[in-house]
């Protein structure tokens, strides 16, 4: 199982534990994360299941490429993090 | 007589409210840091709703069933699954117009409490009949062909910034499109009219001036104890209409200027109105820099410029279209800035009583 954690920016709008959660894509992950917390997916994708537009994803260090479909692969022993682009100045 | 005052700022929700002396104070501030686009608050119902605008993580609705003693984050409108092969785009960029909440515009109760209707940045009107635990999007108007001849003005995509709910009818329902005109309709959405004769653009050929979906309305709104009558701070000017929004007349000449955004009508008295001018139009800061609020008693064939209590000094405030209000009795006025002014008037605008200038830029005002 994945390690899935989010950006603490995230703690003040709604509570983001993170978990071992299976899935051998990211969006399998998130959809079973979703299934136990499911008030955290409006943060993280948007009306059409893509992720947010100043939302990214990283599998490891590696930033994800497919944001529409999720189909970025995960393995065993991953960290997936959830994160907030930077944008502003 | 309402004594409490919602502020939606560009840093939270701010409860304004009225000491015994007549002075009124900040009291509390909830969402703190998170812009608040759009609010919904009665004086007889305790329900409040909040649209907050998280940027990274999208818009998101909170109800407090108790005036603000608690929040709880509810559903927010959102739309369906775009159809793969479904060409929308913009028809002045040609870019995609997203089929996602981009921001909450307009909040209304329809019949009841529990009836909602909500505006949306891109277009999108939803309406929930249990009080925003589920949402639905107005498929008729969504999927009217007309829509796509909707465009950006101030925001990238159009947006639904007034919902005028008849209060004899309330399945008549009139919305203010910016740009996109003024739509209506009688059988609570099932079908879609599309109103403005004698609306009048000069930003696009002469030939389309006319044109009723190329209108940019800022504001409409409409007087509930005459609900035929409607008023328009209009991107070209001020309209006033006597037929519900068929037809519109232009009010020229308006001192020291017919652009703005806001106006706020008397639910009481048709013919009284009020605007807050500002310099026609990418300069947008009060005329002479000299904050003013204007207002008609007459319907509109005169107005009294407003000044008594508002800066002696430069200013360059500008009120935004939901950043006026007026209180259910019409004694009352209460108007925000951009730049985090905010003052209230217990005499119908003749005189102002600053609350502050060091509030967040606000977004919408509303006497609960």
């Amino acid at each position: 199982m994945a390690t899935l954690s989010f950006t603490p920016n995230l703690l003040r709008h709604v509570p983001t534990p993170s978990a071992r959660i299976a899935g051998a894509t990211v969006h399998q992950v998130l959809d079973n994360y979703f299934q136990g917390n499911p008030e955290v997916r409006t943060y993280v994708l948007d009306d059409q299941g893509m992720v947010r537009e100043h939302v990214t994803i990283f599998v490891n260090q590696e930033m994800i490429r497919d944001r529409h479909g999720l189909t970025d692969q995960v393995n065993e022993h991953d960290e997936i993090f959830v994160m907030q682009a930077l944008s502003g100045g | 007589m309402s004594d409490r005052l919602l502020v939606g700022t560009r840093k939270g929700l701010f409860s304004i409210e009225r000491h015994a002396s007549g002075r009124w104070h900040i009291g509390q501030h909830w969402f703190a840091g998170d812009p608040v686009s759009m609010l919904l608050g009665h004086d007889q119902n305790p329900r409040y709703l909040a649209a907050l605008d998280l940027g990274h993580f999208g818009v998101k609705l909170h109800r407090s069933n108790d005036a603000g003693t608690s929040w709880s984050e509810i559903p927010t409108p959102a739309y369906p699954a775009k159809p793969d092969e479904l060409e929308d785009k913009d028809p002045v960029r040609g870019v995609d117009i997203p089929w996602n909440t981009r921001l909450i515009w307009s909040l209304e109760s329809g019949a009841t409490p529990d009836e909602l209707w909500c505006g949306t940045i891109p277009g999108g009107l939803f309406y929930s009949r249990d009080g925003g635990d589920n949402w639905e999007l107005n498929r008729s108007l969504w999927d009217d062909p007309r829509r796509g001849k909707w465009m950006g003005g101030g925001y990238d995509f159009a947006g639904i910034h007034s919902i005028l709910v008849d209060p004899r009818d309330p399945r008549h329902v009139t919305l203010g499109v910016s740009v996109g005109g003024v739509w209506t309709t009688r059988d609570a959405g099932h079908n879609w009219q599309l109103l403005g004769k004698g609306l009048r653009n000069v930003y696009m050929p002469p030939e389309l001036a006319e044109d009723p979906v190329s209108q940019d309305a800022h504001r409409i709104v409409q007087c509930p104890g005459r609900p035929e009558r409607l008023w328009m701070q209009h991107h070209n000017g001020i309209f006033r209409s006597d037929d519900a929004g068929e037809n519109w007349q232009e009010l020229v000449d308006v001192p020291p200027s017919s652009f703005g955004f806001a106006v706020a009508v008397h639910p009481g008295e048709p013919d009284t109105a009020w605007f807050v001018p500002a310099t026609k139009d990418e300069k947008r800061f009060p005329v002479d820099a000299r904050l003013v609020v204007t207002r008609t008693l007459d319907g509109g064939k005169n107005f009294d410029i407003l000044q008594r209590g508002l800066p002696d000094e430069s200013a360059y405030d500008l009120v935004y279209r939901h950043g006026l209000d007026v209180s259910r009795d019409g004694e009352r006025l209460a108007m925000g800035s951009t730049t985090g002014s905010l003052w209230i008037s217990e005499d119908q605008g003749d005189s102002w009583q600053l609350v502050s200038s060091h509030l967040p830029p606000v977004l919408c005002v509303r006497f609960t």
